[in-house]
């Protein structure tokens, strides 16, 4: 994956929809919606309230289950039917506000539901956790990730906003071998520690993983994202890039004053187009 | 903001070294109980000579064998968030199946212990099947089961009590010399329940669920752990350690009562919140359980020593189950 990042051939879709839709009685969430996550780049979801966006995240993110449509992992079609699915393709998520235990230190946050036990009959036998490796590894992923925290054996409560939302963004990046989904991860942080959250994020896709990020905030989705998925009424309205849009433009697509023509510049599936990270 | 800047908050806590030894200690939430235990048996031996001797301690431990094995129960519950108010009503049932048999219909002492036992982790785990598969409220649950429990105590023995001669049912009762102080074989069982549920909950995975079950059940439920399967776990083997409780009061008083344990499930508990374990779920030791359950034991034995009336050991024994709690919030709120 990170060789093809350097090669000149077009990155190729890591997580991809076709056509999905899911109703909820007579309300229709997800309209026929398409999307497209590239390798190695941070992909935004931005649209207004209720154009389903959230929706659609759940769905690629195994919390939903769509009626019909088709969800691709590097190719080929897979059914979610959890979260646990979804992971097992590599696809971890950071949900808004749920991703921490408080009270458990950061060890055992990174680690929750995928401990490390001991090896020989400690391990199997007496169930021991190997304590210590844990602690080193996440010790060593936190390093990597630039995470200036160094107690691995602290409550997580303990923790400002932004580091705790760093636990929560090092733990998927930690198990994601394709995909992190990013969930609002600046929504309740002020300046400062949300530019610690966007360094984060970068970071992350660096190390090699694709992104996606919902986010309200549209100076941090101009600021972070490769490129822009903007949802409108239940499905794609258009794919921009935010260096050539303007973040008026990308309002108007959402709120469907600016439709046809004027978005054609951007094409949907920017295969053919430049590497997102040029 | 550069990409490569190690990045360190204001108004973040001191992250450099990580809390220091001291405050570790000190923020760990059995410290405060064991404190107060330690002065409350300083306080009582010197008051008293008659209090601080082997055979004084030895029967504190016996008076707290049956309350102290149902506060474990009652400890992996409360940890989940949840509550059990059937566990006194629950021992007392184990009890009366385990006599009922033994000596009525003179089956095999061993297998009237394993159907009490069998008795008992069936009803915790009605109760964890109603708190997960119908999402009822733990308080709810086990209250009916309560009444439940009690009925079918009373219907089962006919409001009799059953006496019991077996040395196979009295072992825990039987005591072996310890440095010159007779030990029953009961409280030995009942430390080495509680060493064996610290070990699980601290160092096993499934006790580290436990723990992120009754803090954020939904993050928890996130990470891929299974949360109804380990609740349903945690109140079945919280109703096969009541069972074990049920096997400790026959051996320690020789009947199966139908009366027994009327106020054990406000007493263990009393114990959990001694120790400093939250209601709340997620917090707590049951280390911190056993220390809550000797306080109250030290206190009962120390006061009726000095010779206070034994209604003013409720009367004291309110008042801390109060300040502990209060104890409690304080410090979160000066730590959250």
């Amino acid at each position: 994956m990170t060789s093809s990042r350097d090669s000149t051939a077009a990155p190729k879709p890591v997580l991809q929809a076709r056509d999905l839709v899911k109703r909820y009685g007579s309300v229709t969430a997800i309209d026929g919606a398409d999307f497209d996550l590239l390798e190695g780049e941070i992909l935004a979801v931005i649209g207004d309230n209720g154009a389903g966006k959230s929706s659609l995240i759940k769905a690629l993110s195994g919390a939903v289950i769509p009626d019909s449509g088709e969800i691709l992992v590097n190719g080929s079609p897979v059914t979610f039917h959890s979260p646990i699915d979804a992971r097992k393709y590599g696809i971890e998520t950071v949900y808004q506000d749920l991703a921490v235990a408080p009270a458990l230190d950061i060890a055992e946050n990174l680690f929750l539901g995928r401990e490390l036990r001991r090896g020989g009959p400690l391990g199997s036998v007496f169930r021991l956790l190997d304590r210590k490796r844990m602690v080193d590894e996440s010790r060593e992923h936190m390093a990597n990730l630039k995470i200036g925290i160094k107690s691995m054996k602290q409550a997580v409560e303990t923790l400002s906003g932004g580091q705790r939302q760093g636990v929560a963004v090092a733990r998927s990046a930690a198990f994601a071998r394709n995909v992190v989904i990013l969930d609002e991860p600046t929504a309740a942080l002020g300046v400062k520690e949300t530019g610690m959250v966007l360094d984060l994020i970068r970071q992350v896709r660096d190390r090699g993983l694709a992104i996606i990020l919902i986010s309200h905030n549209m100076p941090n989705v101009f600021e972070v994202a490769d490129r822009v998925h903007i949802h409108r009424l239940g499905k794609r309205a258009a794919v921009i890039r935010p260096h050539e849009f303007s973040m008026n433009d990308a309002v108007a697509i959402m709120t469907g004053a600016m439709v046809g023509e004027h978005i054609e510049g951007a094409p949907e599936v920017p295969a053919a187009a430049d590497s997102p990270r040029a | 903001m550069s990409s490569t800047q190690t990045v360190s908050p204001p108004g973040a806590p001191p992250t450099k070294t990580g809390p220091s030894l001291v405050g570790r200690v000190l923020t760990t939430p059995t410290v405060g109980p064991l404190i107060f235990l330690v002065l409350a048996i300083a306080f009582f031996s010197i008051k008293s000579s008659a209090f601080l001797t082997g055979g004084n301690l030895s029967l504190i431990v016996q008076q707290v064998m049956v309350v102290g094995t149902l506060a474990i129960g009652q400890t992996l519950i409360i940890l989940t968030a949840g509550i059990d108010l059937s566990n006194g009503a629950v021992m007392a049932l184990g009890q009366i199946v385990i006599a009922k048999l033994a000596v009525d219909s003179g089956l095999n002492p061993i297998l009237a212990i394993l159907l009490g036992l069998a008795a008992t982790t069936a009803f915790g785990l009605a109760n964890g099947s109603l708190v997960t598969g119908l999402r009822l409220p733990p308080f709810i649950v086990t209250l009916g089961t309560l009444n439940i429990a009690f009925a079918l105590t009373h219907i089962y023995s006919n409001d009799q009590s059953i006496t019991v001669s077996s040395s196979t049912l009295t072992f825990f009762g039987k005591t072996f010399p310890l440095g010159g102080t007779d030990v029953t074989y009961g409280s030995v069982f009942m430390i080495a329940l509680y060493v064996l549920a610290w070990y699980v909950l601290k160092y096993t995975a499934s006790g580290r669920h436990v723990y992120a079950v009754g803090n954020n059940p939904e993050a928890a439920r996130l990470t891929g752990i299974n949360t109804r399967k380990l609740l349903l776990t945690v109140y079945a083997t919280a109703g096969l350690i009541y069972g074990i409780a049920s096997l400790l009061s026959i051996a320690r008083t020789n009947v199966g009562d139908p009366n027994a344990g009327q106020t054990d499930n406000l007493d263990s508990i009393t114990a959990v919140v001694l120790g400093g374990t939250s209601l709340f779920g997620g917090r707590g030791s049951v280390i911190g359980t056993l220390i809550g359950a000797l306080i109250v034991g030290v206190i009962r034995s120390g006061l009726q020593i000095v010779g206070v009336e034994s209604i003013y050991q409720v009367l004291i024994t309110g008042i801390l189950v109060i300040l502990a709690v209060a104890l409690d919030q304080l410090s979160r709120r000066r730590t959250a």
